[in-house]
């Protein structure tokens, strides 16, 4: 079976991924390309006794060096030396789509071409002539239809046909007029003579445009100072001439071939264009109700993610459970064996932790790919740009961060829809500011402890206000220190709006599934683990527990345990803030996940994490602490050490570990610090 | 008809059809609006142009949202 690599390029919003999805189905692999976060996905697709491997490379609109995207296809295409390039074009839109494919020409690669979404197009009233499109562009022309299936055979056809030709001497070629030709052929030939290097893996002519292009990854490659001078005094001549930027010349050159080619080709038998979409364009964006309409929708959006998402999650929580009493049942019922609690408590509590976030995951994704795959996200996101913008971030943030009151780790990993670096990194950074719902169960426990009735609503808002303000700060602080940069100014495709296929919806969600379950769930499980012996081990003596009842007993061993004297030793460091080893120790808890201070407090108070349980701790709460401690705890929980699995999706988003320490880091000295002024203040007023 | 002078896009009102003269954002953004066939002698429609709100302008049969910013930069006759 002969092995070959396909890689798949095309617009944003081409139908480039349904096409992907069609050739290789749900067998995909995500990961990145080496080096940077742009997400890679490669799948599997045999045929005719060839294997393909088809690579789905980022959307750009281009090849320039200018954006990451760009210049990582780039480099796929020439580095990894595909054997063929399938260029996805949308067919309704055809001149914009086909200047991907003049610089794919230009890099002479074997090219076929997929016009899709012909469908659209014929309503549309476009008549091709593809035949004879096809000979002016030296490549196979291949109409699909990427959302009904349809072109899988043929475009598989055409592939195997432009593979088994091989490269071939183009006859046409792109003309840029006389002066800009001149000025490469000079230049062609002084690389000729100085690059050897550079010309074995790109074509003479590739790197005369792109020097003249003033490419800065192909001018940075250049060794020879006059291949430099020429390029240089070539650009500035053209600049004179025309009075711009050489590459827009020659981009305009690209553009009038293709307007030259479409011309005879193409026959538009209607005028009707985007009637639909601008219809529903003048009521999504209208200025009145473009914000309630998103805002119902995030709406929905949120709660299709959680509220939907309990029922599996407590299908899930049931399955652990019946899973932890089978195995529990290989043992004698009293047996303390460090076997039998490492498989319950440790394994099976840290994986039901993992598969825990699942639902959620899935949920959002497909929330999010809905939102995409409409059209709509690009609408959404010049909605809330205005605002968004003011703290430095994309409009598109707001999606991921109206996720964190929710969860944070199903948040972060919906960053992914921002294709900023810096703005991705800003969101990802500040998300644990957002109060999660693991987080409402600590302030539910402490404020109706310590606070009248007519209090509880407005402290609740309080703290959520509070974590608002300090994620705009902070992202504000970010922005102009280390991740400083322009906030990109802001171009946008409005794509037309169309229906999504339940299939590709379907493997988008899986896809980030699995991604989290692969990547972040082994951190997730490995930290968890650690935290549990931490708060097993070690085991006070038999005999010491003798006489006490089963939560004096858990009192005393999470006392003696490793979390129980760390509580113990940062005691003095805590004071100032008004805790003591108690609430140490249950915030060590509370890195496993959030919610776990609740349970902890309940077993250092010996009083049980029930129902009843938690009514008695309350009253022992407002025995031992002042309203003032009470809201401090709130406080530090709301900064502090993001939990475990936070700290596992920053370091697998960011692909370093140097992010996620610095955000687990900062928060908790900014937690610290602002705990502490708190209280001291707070002591001082009261007395 | 009136006179056609060079102006900033930002003062074009909505519905209006001109053609771009030349763009002065920056290397980067220039290529990339070029590339999205925002090139010299293209003729684009603005189809949205109020404050506050989105800056949508229809070119090659697209339609495409501008920051504030990037309209003034914009020049066209």
């Amino acid at each position: 079976m002969k092995k070959i690599t396909a890689a798949i390029a095309g617009n944003p919003n081409s139908g480039k991924t349904t096409i992907f999805n069609m050739l290789t189905g749900a067998r995909q692999h995500v990961g990145n390309y080496p080096g940077v976060t742009v997400e890679k996905k490669e799948g599997l697709c045999k045929y005719k006794g060839y294997e393909i491997t088809a690579v789905d490379l980022p959307g750009t609109y281009s090849l320039t060096a200018y954006s990451i995207e760009e210049l990582v296809a780039r480099n796929f295409i020439i580095d990894e030396q595909v054997d063929v390039v399938v260029d996805i074009v949308d067919a309704s839109n055809i001149e914009r789509n086909l200047y991907l494919a003049t610089q794919l020409i230009e890099m002479n690669v074997p090219l076929v071409l997929a016009f899709n979404m012909s469908d659209i197009a014929n309503r549309k009233g476009l008549v091709f002539n593809l035949e004879q499109l096809s000979e002016l562009l030296e490549a196979l022309i291949v109409p699909t239809i990427g959302n009904k299936g349809k072109g899988k055979v043929e475009l598989l056809d055409a592939v195997i046909a432009t593979v088994e030709q091989g490269k071939v001497k183009r006859t046409h070629r792109i003309s840029y007029g006389e002066e800009i030709e001149d000025e490469l052929a000079k230049i062609e030939t002084i690389v000729n003579d100085n690059e050897g290097q550079l010309t074995e893996k790109y074509s003479c002519r590739w790197l005369a445009i792109k020097l003249l292009e003033e490419d800065q990854d192909i001018t940075s490659k250049v060794k020879s100072q006059e291949v430099f001078d020429v390029a240089k005094g070539g650009a500035e001549h053209i600049k004179d001439i025309f009075g711009d930027e050489p590459e827009i010349i020659m981009a305009d050159r690209r553009y009038g071939f293709i307007s030259g080619a479409c011309q005879e080709t193409i026959k538009s038998t209607v005028e009707s264009r985007h009637s639909r979409s601008d219809m529903i364009d003048a009521i999504v964006t209208n200025r009145m109700l473009g914000l309630p309409i998103f805002l119902i929708l995030m709406y929905l959006v949120f709660q299709l993610t959680f509220t939907i998402g309990t029922y599996p999650m407590s299908w899930l929580e049931q399955l652990f459970g019946w899973a932890g009493r089978a195995i529990a049942g290989l043992w004698p019922m009293a047996s303390e064996h460090w076997f039998k609690s490492l498989l319950i408590d440790g394994i099976i509590g840290g994986v039901g932790g993992v598969v825990a976030f699942l639902p959620n995951i899935l949920l959002l994704f497909l929330a999010i790919a809905i939102l995409e795959d409409t059209g709509y996200m690009a609408r959404a996101a010049f909605i809330m740009d205005r605002i968004m913008h003011k703290i430095g971030l994309h409009g598109k943030s707001f999606i991921p961060m109206l996720i964190g009151f929710g969860c944070s780790v199903p948040a972060i990993m919906g960053t992914r829809i921002l294709e900023n670096r810096r703005n991705r990194f800003t969101t990802i950074m500040v998300m644990p500011l957002m109060s999660c719902g693991a987080r409402l169960t600590i302030y539910t426990l402490i404020i109706p402890a310590f606070f009248a009735e007519k209090w509880r609503g407005p402290m609740l808002w309080l703290i959520y206000l509070i974590g608002i303000a300090l994620a705009i700060i902070s992202a504000k602080v970010l922005r102009v220190t280390i991740l400083k940069g322009e906030t990109t100014s802001f171009v946008m495709e409005l794509p037309p709006y169309r229906m999504p296929t339940p299939k590709g919806i379907c493997i988008h969600a899986w896809q980030r599934g699995w991604l989290y379950l692969k990547k972040a769930g082994t951190i997730i499980l490995a930290i968890s683990i650690i935290l549990w012996a931490a708060m097993s081990y070690p085991k006070p003596r038999p005999e010491s527990l003798t006489g006490l009842n089963s939560q004096q007993a858990q009192q005393v061993k999470l006392a003696y345990s490793v979390a129980g004297r760390i509580g113990r030793t940062i005691e003095p460091a805590l004071k100032p803030l008004g805790f003591d080893w108690k609430i140490g120790t249950a915030l060590i808890g509370a890195t496993a996940a959030k919610e776990v201070f609740v349970s902890h407090l309940g077993i250092v108070y010996a009083v049980g994490s029930a129902k009843e349980g938690l009514q008695t701790l309350r009253e022992q709460l407002q025995a031992n602490y002042t309203p003032l401690t009470g809201f401090c705890i709130m406080l530090f929980c709301l900064i502090s050490t993001p939990c475990v699995a936070t700290i596992a999706m920053t370091k697998m988003e960011t692909h370093s570990w140097s992010w996620a320490i610095l955000q687990f880091a900062v928060l908790t000295v900014v937690a610290y610090a602002i705990t502490f002024i708190v209280y001291q203040i707070g002591s001082f007023l009261t007395g | 008809m009136e006179e056609k002078h060079l102006k900033p896009l930002s003062s074009v009102k909505a519905g209006e059809t001109v053609t771009l003269v030349s763009i002065n954002a920056g290397q980067a953004l220039n290529s990339r609006l070029a590339s999205m066939g925002l090139v010299p002698n293209v003729e684009l429609t603005v189809v949205n142009n109020r404050h506050p709100g989105p800056f949508v302008i229809s070119v090659k049969d697209c339609k495409m949202m501008l920051g504030k910013g990037i309209s003034h930069k914009i020049m066209v006759l």
